[in-house]
């Protein structure tokens, strides 16, 4: 039995059903917000705001940033454990991502009730 | 007809600094031979060429090797599925260490294979007679057990190149689900608690080069996304 403190569930079970769940996530969000563009040819500021002011928005589009970032860190987890052997290049590449992941999520998170 | 152009990798640990590529003509009188075959003749001029052999009929699998970059079975494989532009490329199967020419230390392959425990693991009491199985419960393991461990997936397969300490690879997860799939086995969730970590069947990602490649026609990639279901069945 092989473990791993860094990987995102310590499961690979787990990371690869959240891996593949986010996944879809992510393509609903990205075929919703393509759709959306292309049903509204004359897109200006107030309606794009508006659509963001709405409260299932707001639920899906956090959805859809926390799947990336579990997306993002099983898949980069995956490239350094495959690539990167020497530990200490490693286990520092992994927490720069690890923290990059998290910063970007609360800065989206602040965005989308910024606004 | 011109001679075939054979480029050997050649390595002897004890004499040669690093692996260098040995030019060969080799004069195949234009008959379709194998790829043993036309190894055979360069052995006949250069003794000191090493590789395995043994059945030359592709069931033993010791002659596993990379033909013009696609590894498979030398005794079985024609020049003319090969060759190209009257070239051919020799190399050991890649990833594990050379021990000579085209001889590779097996030993991870193998810690891999014997880690899944490839025997039927039974706790009820040994019947008077064989452990009966239905004839369905029999065909679930076709397709499985005809592996010969020639290794030629698990060493084309590039997470098995990156981990071979911690991935089992295909042919090691072939088996694995040989004995999974088996109704006589009783061993089933033991066997699965050993493989729900993120490397030993999760570093697959699917990308099928076991199935392109095994000179059995085998299919591992369908055997490890059978694990996964049956970790995923087991779990939730």
């Amino acid at each position: 039995m092989v473990t791993n403190i860094t990987s995102f569930s310590r499961s690979g079970l787990s990371d690869w059903i959240i891996q593949r769940a986010s996944a879809v996530v992510m393509a609903v969000y990205t075929v919703f917000l393509v759709g959306y563009v292309l049903f509204h040819p004359q897109l200006d500021y107030a309606t794009w705001s508006g659509l963001f002011q709405q409260t299932w928005m707001r639920i899906f589009s956090v959805l859809a940033f926390v799947s990336l970032a579990a997306h993002a860190w099983v898949g980069l987890w995956t490239v350094t454990t495959d690539y990167i052997k020497p530990t200490c290049i490693r286990v520092a590449t992994q927490s720069v991502i690890i923290l990059a992941i998290f910063v970007f999520l609360v800065w989206g998170i602040q965005v989308l009730w910024g606004a | 007809m011109s001679k075939l152009q054979v480029s050997l990798y050649r390595y002897n640990p004890e004499t040669d600094s690093a692996p260098y590529m040995q030019e060969f003509e080799v004069d195949t009188q234009g008959r379709d031979l194998m790829v043993l075959n036309l190894l055979e003749l360069i052995k006949q001029d250069d003794t000191t060429v090493a590789y395995r052999r043994s059945c030359r009929e592709g069931v033993c699998g010791s002659d596993g090797m990379n033909m013009n970059g696609t590894n498979g079975l030398a005794c079985i494989t024609p020049l003319s599925q090969v060759v190209k532009n009257n070239k051919l490329v020799l190399r050991p199967l890649p990833g594990l260490p050379v021990v000579r020419d085209l001889v590779v230390d097996m030993s991870l392959f193998y810690q891999q294979y014997e880690r899944i425990q490839p025997y039927l693991k039974n706790d009820s009491p040994v019947p008077a007679i064989e452990r009966l199985q239905s004839p369905e419960d029999r065909d679930k393991l076709d397709g499985l057990y005809e592996c010969i461990l020639c290794a030629c997936c698990s060493t084309a397969c590039p997470s098995f190149w990156w981990n071979p300490d911690k991935f089992v690879g295909p042919a090691g997860l072939l088996k694995s689900y040989r004995f999974l799939a088996d109704s006589r086995d009783t061993a089933t969730n033991e066997r699965l608690s050993d493989l729900e970590d993120p490397f030993s069947v999760f570093r697959c990602r699917g990308i099928m080069n076991c199935v392109a490649v095994c000179p059995k026609g085998l299919n591992p990639t369908r055997a490890i996304g059978k694990i996964r279901e049956m970790l995923l069945a087991n779990a939730t």
